[in-house]
């Protein structure tokens, strides 16, 4: 067979397939590495599963399931949920089962264990499963019957998605981040800018990123409509999964001449300190730019999104020896156990209950407005998360602001939106 | 399939699955409990004044955001037979497939259907005609494999078909 030039999404997927190449458009039925689902996802993929009466599962070593959103279990009905989730993992003996001490936020805990690495093919019951990108993973979200049946089959089908490549270069201003170039990103091409397609970044600004901005970034495709959101492994990568990924990584690199459906190149160094406004994450506006203060009464620094440890000490340089606002609470949700004890260690919890932060176990909590910090009528937060749709953190006529942990930090501190240059921080300091 | 017929309950763009089903009421899977709750951040009355057999009209991108399977769920518990979009976001597309909700990409018939139009649509051959301002649309046909699935019975036992084989 005649090879063709394949974008990263593709090579990934034909290497799975044991095929030369395939093509966008056509339909594959491919082998899953892992499966994950959590405790919103997983219960209705289990009564789905044992209404087969198949009564055995792929792979118990393949299936993921973290109880992460609703947990420490808020009420009675999401206690029942996990309840069925947890009978359910001892009935099949799933290996990764995470409830209680063990538990994080599934796109923070996935990687940081080690459970997925370059080249996997990953479907998991939430849309943020993209975040594994970030490795090289071709990671999506589906949703609880497609899980079900990979539960059955250990196989899924994909459409071979087109790729839409960005080029990023330029050095980024000071107390920019992974966060600021995604909400750049989705400001640029919209919330379905990506829609059925693979996003792929590049450039010179996207090679010096750590993994937890790239984690960032693979983690907001799914914010423009992306199927996949993918950043090729690298030194860098290498180095994190390094003593965490026990299989052998496949690392994949988009062939020179692959064929894109669209290619955007970004100046980073033309980027400023982003937020994204109510009530769609293409919503984006510089914070300098904003004509009027907008006044908040929560601030939220965690999630999938924004986290992870290097957040926290995004966060802690600006909270350190200053005071949370008094008309503001500011919730901060380490996203694993793991990242948890490193922030004691480096005192960051220390700084942050010294500024009157709120610290919360590791949640999906008020991102999905499930609990820990859900907002009235009329109320205003700024969140590092991923969502501002209408109702996303309570009241439908609450509103959600969306930002780096820069800008939610230094919002917490002045009252309103504002940078950390407002406070007179400069980030070499 | 059987031919649907109802009324249009009309949505704007990138209608997201926060206010399909909010994710306040995730904490059960009973289909009955989340009809109640569909579309309430957009129109609380709205799972009260929707008939059997109603169908929505959207914009772009219907279905937005998480992968929660609980939204097409709602929508068909709550009686609406059909969603008609210009598009959908690519999980709810799947999940629609998946759990027995069918949708209709029809960008010219979105522009012409209003809230209250009387409609009437013939799945197998994907025609919609608004009876109200009596004209008629042709979706684009569906996808075999989509249609594999749908004639099936839905995913579960499609795969099930081939798996026992």
């Amino acid at each position: 067979m005649k090879k063709r030039p394949m974008t990263l999404a593709e090579k990934i997927l034909a290497i799975k397939l044991k095929r030369d190449y395939v093509e966008p458009g056509e339909l594959v039925e491919v082998p899953v590495d892992l499966t994950l689902a959590n405790d919103i996802t997983a219960p209705l993929a289990i009564k789905i599963f044992e209404s087969t009466n198949i009564g055995k599962v792929f792979d118990p070593k393949k299936i993921v399931l973290v109880m992460d959103h609703f947990t420490p279990n808020k009420d009675i009905k999401s206690a029942e949920q996990v309840r069925l989730c947890r009978e359910f993992a001892r009935k099949y003996k799933i290996s990764h089962y995470y409830e209680g001490g063990n538990c994080g936020i599934e796109h923070a805990l996935l990687p940081e264990l080690g459970l997925v690495g370059p080249g996997d093919i990953v479907i998991g019951a939430d849309s943020h499963t993209c975040t594994y990108g970030a490795l090289g993973a071709f990671a999506t979200g589906v949703g609880s019957t497609d899980l079900a049946a990979a539960w059955i089959t250990g196989k899924t089908w994909f459409k071979v998605p087109e790729t839409i490549k960005f080029v990023y270069y330029g050095r980024p201003k000071p107390w920019i981040t992974g966060k600021d170039l995604i909400l750049y990103t989705i400001g640029d091409i919209g919330v379905d800018g990506a829609l059925y397609k693979a996003m792929e970044f590049t450039g010179e600004t996207i090679k010096k990123l750590s993994m937890a901005e790239r984690f960032t970034m693979a983690n907001m495709a799914i914010e423009a409509g992306g199927k996949v959101g993918l950043i090729e492994p690298d030194k860098i990568t290498l180095a994190y999964i390094k003593n965490r990924f026990k299989r052998e990584p496949v690392i994949l690199k988009a062939d020179k001449n692959a064929k894109y459906i669209e290619i955007r190149e970004y100046d980073v160094s033309k980027i400023d300190l982003l937020v994204a406004l109510p009530h769609l994450p293409s919503n984006v506006r510089p914070v300098k730019a904003l004509p009027d203060k907008i006044y908040i009464d929560q601030v939220v620094i965690g999630s999938c999104t924004n986290g992870r440890i290097e957040d926290l000490a995004i966060a802690a340089k600006i909270l350190k020896n200053r005071k949370v606002n008094p008309n503001v609470r500011c919730i901060i949700i380490p996203a694993t156990p793991k990242i948890y004890y490193e922030a004691l260690k480096r005192g960051y919890i220390r700084v942050f209950i010294e500024a009157g932060a709120i610290v919360s176990p590791p949640t999906c909590g008020p991102c999905l407005g499930g609990h820990i910090g859900i907002l009235a009528k009329g109320e205003k937060a700024v969140a590092t998360t991923n969502r501002n749709f209408v109702g996303r953190m309570g009241h439908p006529e609450s509103e959600v602001y969306l930002s780096g942990p820069a800008v939610a930090a230094a919002s917490a501190v002045l009252g309103y939106i504002g940078t950390p240059e407002e406070l007179g921080l400069r980030e070499e300091d | 399939m059987d031919k649907i017929k109802g009324k249009a309950w009309k949505f704007g763009d990138n209608i997201d699955t926060d206010v399909i089903i909010p994710a306040r009421y995730l904490n059960t899977t009973d289909p009955e409990e989340l009809a109640k709750h569909c579309m309430e951040d957009a129109d609380p009355e709205f799972s009260k004044k929707v008939n059997k057999g109603d169908i929505i009209v959207a914009g772009k991108n219907f279905g937005c955001g998480s992968s929660r399977e609980h939204a097409p769920i709602a929508i068909k518990a709550c009686g609406i037979a059909c969603v008609i979009a210009e598009s959908f976001a690519r999980i709810f597309y799947r999940n629609a497939f998946n759990t027995g909700l069918l949708i209709l990409e029809c960008p010219e018939a979105v522009k012409e259907i209003d809230t209250g139009d009387e409609l009437e649509i013939y799945p197998e051959e994907g025609k919609i005609i608004n009876l109200t301002k009596n004209k008629v649309f042709f979706t684009k046909p569906l996808p075999p494999f989509m249609k594999e699935i749908l004639d099936d019975g839905g995913l579960i036992p499609h795969i099930m078909k081939k798996f026992k084989n």
